[in-house]
């Protein structure tokens, strides 16, 4: 049976349909042949980044463009931006270090090459590094991100060695906005400045997506907001590449602080809030799958989403290793089996028996909720609030709930006896959770839930190790049986004030 | 006739692929700049190219210089960030 699309202004009477099952909605208008390719891959499948992992490695340094929201002296290991890395690999050492990891993590699918310049303008180190991989460990996928430029010369090759998957960072599609975001690209042997060299971007870009699609290759498309400047245009952004055939728009916040040195950072462009950029997600998701989950890895992050193991994997210490790489091919195939086979019994369950449930809650008149969940992963209320480095946003209506997005923080509680930040970093926390009335978490310790509470959210302790949304399911009705979600809202209408 | 490259130069190896004289490379001497231009092989792109190639691409301000320690991309022309915000900048790089 199809589960219905979720709809985005309202959420239908469907039956609960959070997180995991949600995926398969946000991903219900692509054929079938397309969806079953990426319901498993760990970056666009909210579902599977709980179990598969990924990993990218650093081998393109040069890059043919320059963003102004990226400092291209990238080499600082306290950054954990997209395009910051701390160790440039030779193709060797990365085919080396990705045998590595997928050895020791054995839930490795996906292997990356995003950076921290552009992979395609660096087309030898990147290709020899996907060359030898296909050769090594034809069981690893590849993908590959790139800003367009390159990118209409290089698909004959990337269709060569069979990578499906094509991240395109398309900012904007009006070469006026372009201007204000890349100021030069190189051209024809020359730096082409201001809207002249947007434009010719712009044209790169849409046209490498129209033959990606036309090979019938994966084509994903990310987009930085960036308020003032193209936030209200990535809408149409969003059509545009939709209809050339981009199976999943992934619409990330701007980060631009002057510590950085980045043109956006020093001149005091702001980034969007998290409620902005939410708000944004649902208006362009009326158009297309949206991707909410996205951590903006690093460009060399290791492992599972959100939980980088990068330090576990450097050069000296692969060396000391010894690998049989027969054998970890092997328990890939049978991890990845069981894998599958979990989440595949999981969809079953969730697809059953709620649209039952859902018919007779039809008549009720209660407004959606706003949760957030600290968890380690697996599905569950499974992390202390101190010891959350993000929080995964669900909405809760009557009939269910839809996973929203992710927002980071600095933690609670950094593990040392006196939490010593803790007051400042509360205040950022719940800053961060704008737009929340409950936090879900495994533990939540006396100090963060009276700040929690008197600002106006609920922490609640009680569904340590559950299910997410069965947990949030139990909350919602709770709630809702004591009349705290009736449509007359006075609950936030305070907590505005 | 020839550039040099100073210790602004990040490593991004951009320049390198690109000079029609192959007169770029990778330096492995702490204290040197990353990469290095052999003045005895660089024609500065005369008779190959309109404009010096490795400065063309070159996204560090100040990384190459001409025969009188002139930079070709001065700063604030590829970046676009104001004088007066350059010392925030050097504040900014990261020490480990
Ligand atoms: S100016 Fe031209 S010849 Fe000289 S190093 Fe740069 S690219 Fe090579
Ligand atoms: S392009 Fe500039 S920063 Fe990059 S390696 Fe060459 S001189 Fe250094």
């Amino acid at each position: 049976m199809e589960l219905p699309v979720i709809s985005n202004a309202a959420i239908p009477n469907s039956g609960c349909r959070s997180g995991a099952t949600a995926d398969r909605g946000a991903l219900a208008h692509l054929p079938d042949h397309i969806r079953v390719r990426v319901q498993d891959h760990p970056c666009y499948s909210e579902e599977a980044h709980h179990y598969f992992a990924r990993m990218h490695v650093a081998v393109a340094p040069a890059c043919n463009i320059q963003c102004n929201y990226c400092n291209r002296k990238y080499d600082c290991s306290n950054e954990s931006r997209p395009g910051v890395v701390s160790e440039l690999l030779t193709p060797e050492q990365a085919v080396k270090k990705t045998l590595a990891v997928a050895a020791a993590i054995p839930q490795m699918t996906v292997l990356g090459i995003a950076g921290p310049g552009d992979p395609l303008a660096n087309p030898e180190r990147t290709f020899a590094t996907f060359r030898m991989l296909s050769a090594q460990a034809p069981d690893i996928r590849l993908c590959v991100s790139t800003n367009g430029l390159s990118l209409p010369d290089a698909v004959e090759e990337l269709a060569r060695h069979n990578i499906d998957h094509v991240t395109i960072t398309i900012n904007c599609v009006d070469p006026e906005i372009g201007a204000r975001i890349y100021p030069w690209i190189f051209w024809n042997k020359r730096r082409i400045r201001g809207v002249e060299g947007a434009r010719i971007l712009i044209e790169q870009q849409q046209k490498g997506l129209e033959m990606l699609a036309a090979r019938g290759m994966l084509v994903k498309v990310n987009s930085v907001m960036i308020p003032g400047v193209n936030d209200e245009h990535l809408q149409d952004v969003s059509k545009i590449v939709k209809a050339k055939g981009a199976f999943l728009h992934n619409v990330m916040p701007l980060i631009a602080q002057a510590s950085h040195g980045t043109y956006y950072g020093l001149t005091g462009q702001r980034e969007p809030t998290q409620f902005e950029l939410q708000a944004l997600q649902d208006v362009c998701a009326g158009d297309m799958a949206m991707m909410r989950h996205c951590r903006q890895c690093r460009a060399d992050a290791v492992g599972l989403l959100g939980e980088d193991r990068g330090e576990e994997f450097t050069l000296d210490k692969i060396d000391a290793m010894e690998i049989d790489y027969g054998a970890a091919m092997a328990e890939r195939a049978r991890v990845r089996e069981a894998i599958t086979a979990e989440l595949e019994m999981k969809r079953a369950l969730k697809a059953v028996p709620k649209f039952e449930e859902a018919a007779t809650r039809e008549e009720t008149t209660t407004r959606n909720l706003r949760v957030a969940v600290a968890t380690k992963g697996g599905g569950l209320v499974n992390e202390h609030f101190g010891h959350a480095r993000e929080f995964l946003i669900y909405e809760a209506g009557p009939g269910e709930c839809r996973f929203l997005g992710h927002r980071k923080c600095t933690p609670y509680c950094m593990g040392d006896e006196s939490c010593g930040d803790g007051e400042t970093v509360l205040g950022q926390i719940i800053a961060a959770l704008e737009g929340v009335e409950v936090v879900l978490a495994s533990k939540i310790g006396f100090e963060p839930w009276n700040g929690l509470e008197s600002a106006g959210i609920r922490p609640n302790g009680e569904h340590a190790m559950e299910p997410i949304e069965e947990a949030i399911r139990m909350v919602y009705d709770e709630m809702a049986a004591a009349g705290k979600l009736d449509t007359v809202v006075v609950d936030t209408v305070a907590r505005a004030a | 006739m020839a550039l040099e490259i100073v210790n602004a130069c990040i490593g991004c190896h951009a320049c390198e692929p690109l000079c029609p004289n192959r007169a770029i490379t990778a330096v492995m001497k702490s204290g040197q700049p990353l990469f290095a231009i052999d003045a005895n092989k660089c024609t500065e792109c005369l008779g190959d190219h309109e404009l010096p190639q490795c400065a063309e691409i070159c996204p560090i301000e100040g990384a190459i210089v001409d025969e009188y320690g002139e930079p070709l991309n001065p700063p604030g022309s590829l970046t676009g960030i104001p004088f007066a915000l350059f010392e925030q900048i050097r504040e900014a790089e990261c020490h480990r």
